[in-house]
């Protein structure tokens, strides 16, 4: 729902990025989005396109670089797959888990000109 | 422009700030902005007579390659907004104000428990609340009618509060030093799980006329409150509402969070309500007085 503040958040991030480090085109940009980062990637391919028209990210590619979820059971004390925030432990059943990984949105790397 | 920081207009209103600033007040993630589009790249640029290879910020000169480049940058794409919410959360602290964030979707009877709860509070120390809708300023003026100060902030067409709108309706509310401050979000059980506002702790308010599996359903926002405000529960027994089921789905997604039953209308869990504010309030005024008596110690060793 919110995709659209993130895309926005993605070109402000790209302006800023292009006056520090001096570029003034965006030819493809990759994304860390992890399954626990409460984003629909197509929703966001959507709003990608439509905020950066008339931008220095106009017809971009947009790469997305998906991190499998990971959380630490406090059972079992090991690191085990998950794939939804209210997943249980594969190995034992339990909640008690702490997400380790899975909840990123980053812009990971850029090909500017 | 506006003369705060320097943003530009946009749909988000706050209350009141027009009059300073002569225009409706914005908000900085600029829904499109337009800039030109950059020079088309590429055939020789033409300066009179000369021809110029490789303009603007090109850095490979060699023939035949692209002038593109990578550029590995790892930012989050949140970043911004967590960088306004620690500016707010330094300003809270600098003001010892206590600031929840309270979460719900629509229709959960947020502003009714926050007006019993300003009541049952009374005046011990300074009260505060920061208003999030999309449009209307009518939970702020519900607020006002029991004496307690409020900002609106309207979000326009926006589905959350960011911490930039949050700062600016702080700048609007004056006499907070030891106090309490409320945010009520824009009711949505999504979108405002992912902005911090520099808050303390998130409250998530869950009726009991929704379904018990909403924790399940909406995950991110259970997982991101440290506690589940029980709401309605007077209704009760009207309704096949199955309370420990409710419990039990929420702390599937957050196993620490803390729940209390609560009714605004009847007043059941009101006083344990108002006892969980002053423990966790205490709690952080501790640990602050402790962090400033490590740096005093460490001060005292320099002499």
């Amino acid at each position: 729902m919110h995709e659209m503040s993130i895309a926005e958040g993605i070109v402000q991030l790209l302006e800023e990025q292009a006056v520090a480090q001096d570029f003034t085109r965006v030819r493809a940009l990759w994304l860390e989005i992890g399954p626990l980062a409460a984003i629909e990637v197509e929703s966001l391919r959507f709003c990608f396109e439509a905020v950066t028209r008339g931008s220095l990210a106009e017809g971009a590619r947009l790469e997305i670089v998906e991190l499998p979820g990971r959380a630490w059971c406090l059972g079992c004390n090991a690191s085990v797959a998950i794939r939804r925030r209210y997943d249980a432990c594969p190995q034992c059943g339990s909640h008690r888990l702490q997400v380790t990984q899975g909840d990123e949105l980053r812009v990971k790397e850029l090909e500017v000109e | 422009m506006c003369t705060v920081c320097g943003c530009a207009e946009g749909e988000t209103r706050i209350e009141g700030e027009h009059h300073h600033h002569g225009h409706d007040h914005h908000h900085h993630e600029h829904p499109f902005v337009r800039r030109p589009a950059p020079a088309e790249a590429a055939p020789p640029a033409a300066g009179g007579p000369n021809l110029h290879f490789g303009q603007g910020p090109a850095r490979a000169h060699a023939p035949g390659l692209s002038q593109s480049r990578m550029l590995r940058i790892e930012q989050d794409i949140l970043g911004k907004n967590d960088r306004y919410a620690a500016e707010n959360r330094a300003r809270f602290e600098a003001l010892s104000l206590f600031v929840l964030n309270l979460v719900s979707s629509p229709g959960s009877g947020k502003t009714s428990l926050l007006t019993r709860t300003i009541e049952l509070l009374g005046r011990r120390r300074p009260l505060a609340v920061i208003e999030g809708d999309q449009q209307t300023d009518h939970d702020a003026a519900r607020i006002r009618a029991t004496g307690v100060p409020a900002v609106q902030i309207n979000t326009g067409k926006g589905c959350h509060l960011d911490a930039h709108m949050v700062g600016h309706a702080l700048a609007r509310l004056d006499d907070l030093e030891g106090g309490l401050l409320f945010i009520e979000n824009v009711g949505n059980l999504v979108c405002p799980a992912a902005f911090d506002l520099g808050e303390a702790h998130k409250v998530a308010i869950l009726s009991v006329t929704e379904g018990e599996d909403k924790p399940l359903k909406y995950p991110d926002m259970f997982h991101a409150a440290d506690l589940m405000l029980l709401n309605k529960t007077d209704l009760l027994p009207h309704l096949d509402f199955d309370v420990e089921a409710c419990i039990a789905y929420a702390r599937r997604v957050n196993p620490d969070i803390e729940v209390i039953r609560v009714s605004a209308r009847s007043g059941e869990g009101m006083g344990e309500w108002l006892a969980w504010i002053e423990r966790q309030r205490g709690t952080r005024l501790r640990a602050r007085i402790d962090a400033l008596r490590e740096q005093a110690r460490a001060l005292e060793a320099l002499l």
